[in-house]
């Protein structure tokens, strides 16, 4: 199994939601995270005083998924992600060792 | 007594109240989330403090029979206002209460006025002592100076009779006032941990435009009410508090897009208050174009000016000297060169052919003023700073004085915060004890 991480514009997560429905891909979290990369902050100025705010709000999107299934989902998130312009994100892989479904008590890909 | 000047001058004492909790939201707008409620806390501490030293002493201080010099009012002879009861104790043309009224509620904002420069870092229980001192010491005689005119028996105060500048509503007394023992507070307490270092932006600008909003709505109180009378005079005040407040926010926002680009919400509000300043003293001095230039030189004028703390080193917060004081002093002054004899007031100032006599006169209130409130202020604050100590400790401030002053916090967005804690398994306790029993 693995765990997709996602940093994403805000404004694309509708867009990411539904290509990864489409995948098959049950279940997402999301949390409002604030970073920066290569993107630039933002000035703003409040009584002529001028403050840069360096980090950009971002969103993201965790997903765990069967071995099979993570490239096309790492595709599929980027793809629904892009705009073409700087600051668009990151999507990483990392292996998960194990999962337990709390309800149940299954574990592996059945509890995913 | 005439009945329409009496309902008129009760709705304007209203209105002016509602300036004061309107001044929290301005001021509690433009601190940081973490010190909101303290900020609102010195707004609806000085309405308490001072409307009750106000019936007590403070209107006999301001308006009771002059004691000398024209400096301050008998304090006892209206002590309580026991005597001012009766159906014949008349202020001009309405009941001396309605009077004692509508004046209480500029003392209190006055009071409030101040509190912005001091954000962040002041005690409450110092706060309310400042607040109670400064009103007695400070305020009440310069009320005195600026808004008792002579009576039958009574030479009444300096400014308004002797030297007879022109103070419609309080450039003086109010503005020049407040933003001196800004400037003073400022100076006692020091600056803020951090600042100019770390970023101080403001954390709810809708709260700054609602309450410029009800400061712009209590002030047609402030300058129409100071007529006295439902009559002319309050006609030409309000038309200039509508005027000048609408050139004073372009001249503001014209500063911000030449200067910094773009025109802000938080510079629409702050200019709004800047031309409001501005045609206090001069609500019944000048025309209602007259107005107009008055306020977008406020508006211009204001917007350069709250950039000089940051040259200067003083962190004076939300910039109360930056608008009130050289707010003030533009209105005050200006009006020895725009004052228009067509006006109510019927002064020619220097551009009317009225040459510079009522120029200096006006200099001489708005230095008379800036001058007695910054050294009484000074003495005050650093009497309290010596004695019980103004400022709260460096990690209190860190923490927030919201948590420290008042042990609450403003804004609780996260559930998981908000389970347990000392207060609630308290009360679930005794709850539980009842259902026993």
């Amino acid at each position: 199994m693995k765990l997709v991480t996602g940093i994403i514009k805000p404004f694309t997560l509708e867009d990411v939601k539904s290509a990864l429905e489409q995948l098959g891909v049950l279940g997402m979290t999301v949390s409002e995270v604030q970073g920066y990369g290569r993107q630039k902050g933002h000035t703003e100025v409040y009584r002529g005083a001028e403050y840069t705010v360096d980090f950009v709000p971002k969103v993201r999107v965790e997903v765990v998924v069967d071995d099979a299934l993570a490239d096309k989902t790492v595709e599929a998130l980027a793809d629904a992600a892009r705009t073409g312009k700087i600051g668009d994100g990151k999507v990483w892989v990392t292996p998960v060792e194990a999962i337990v479904r709390v309800r149940t008590g299954e574990r592996g890909p059945d509890a995913l | 007594m005439d009945t329409g000047d009496t309902a008129w001058v009760l709705t304007s004492a209203a209105l002016v109240l509602l300036m004061t909790p309107g001044l929290a939201l301005f001021y509690g707008g433009m601190v940081r989330a973490k010190s909101v409620l303290n900020m609102m806390m010195m707004s609806l501490g000085a309405m308490a403090v001072v409307g009750t030293l106000w019936i007590l002493y403070g209107y006999s201080m301001a308006f009771s029979t002059d004691l000398g010099g024209g400096l301050v009012g008998d304090p006892f002879e209206a002590f309580g206002l026991t005597g001012l009861l009766g159906e014949d104790a008349l202020f001009g043309t309405i009941p001396a209460t309605v009077f004692v009224a509508f004046q209480a509620m500029f003392a209190i904002i006055t009071v409030a006025l101040i509190s912005g420069a001091i954000a962040d870092r002041a005690r409450f229980g110092p706060w309310l002592l400042f607040a109670g001192l400064w009103a007695t010491v400070v305020y009440f005689p310069v009320a005195h100076w600026v808004f008792d005119f002579d009576g039958e028996n009574d030479p009444g105060g300096w400014i308004a009779n002797r030297l007879a500048a022109l103070d419609f509503a309080g450039g003086t007394a109010v503005h020049i006032n407040a933003g001196a023992a800004a400037l003073a507070l400022v100076i006692v307490l020091g600056r803020r941990q951090g600042w100019p270092r770390e970023p101080m932006k403001p954390h709810n600008l809708p709260f700054v435009v609602l309450g410029a909003s009800l400061l712009w709505f209590g002030w047609f109180g402030f300058n129409a009410g100071s007529a006295v009378a439902a009559d002319g005079v309050a006609g030409v005040a309000f038309v200039n508090t509508l005027g000048a407040t609408a050139t004073g926010m372009l001249g503001w926002l014209l500063v911000e897009r030449i200067r910094d680009g773009r025109a802000t919400t938080l510079g629409a509000a702050s200019g709004v208050v800047a031309g409001l300043v501005a045609i206090t003293p001069a609500a019944n001095a000048v025309t209602p174009v007259g107005g107009l230039a008055l306020g977008v030189t406020a508006g211009v004028v204001c917007a350069l000016a709250v950039g000089l703390k940051f040259r200067l080193g003083y962190d004076d917060a939300l910039d109360v000297v930056g608008i009130h004081l050289v707010g003030g002093i533009v209105g005050t002054v200006l009006i020895g060169v725009i004052g228009s004899a067509a006006a109510p007031s019927g002064v020619d100032g220097l551009l009317y052919g009225g040459g510079t006599d009522q120029l200096w006169r006006q200099a001489v209130g708005a230095g008379g003023v800036l001058g007695y409130s910054f050294v009484g202020s000074l003495v005050i604050g650093f009497l309290i700073k010596w004695t019980i100590g103004f400022r709260l400790t460096p990690e209190d401030e860190i923490a927030g004085i919201d948590e420290a002053e008042h042990a609450e916090s403003a804004y609780e967005f996260s559930g998981l915060r908000s389970t347990g804690g000392p207060g609630l398994a308290r009360s679930a306790q005794t709850l539980a004890t009842a259902g026993k029993e």
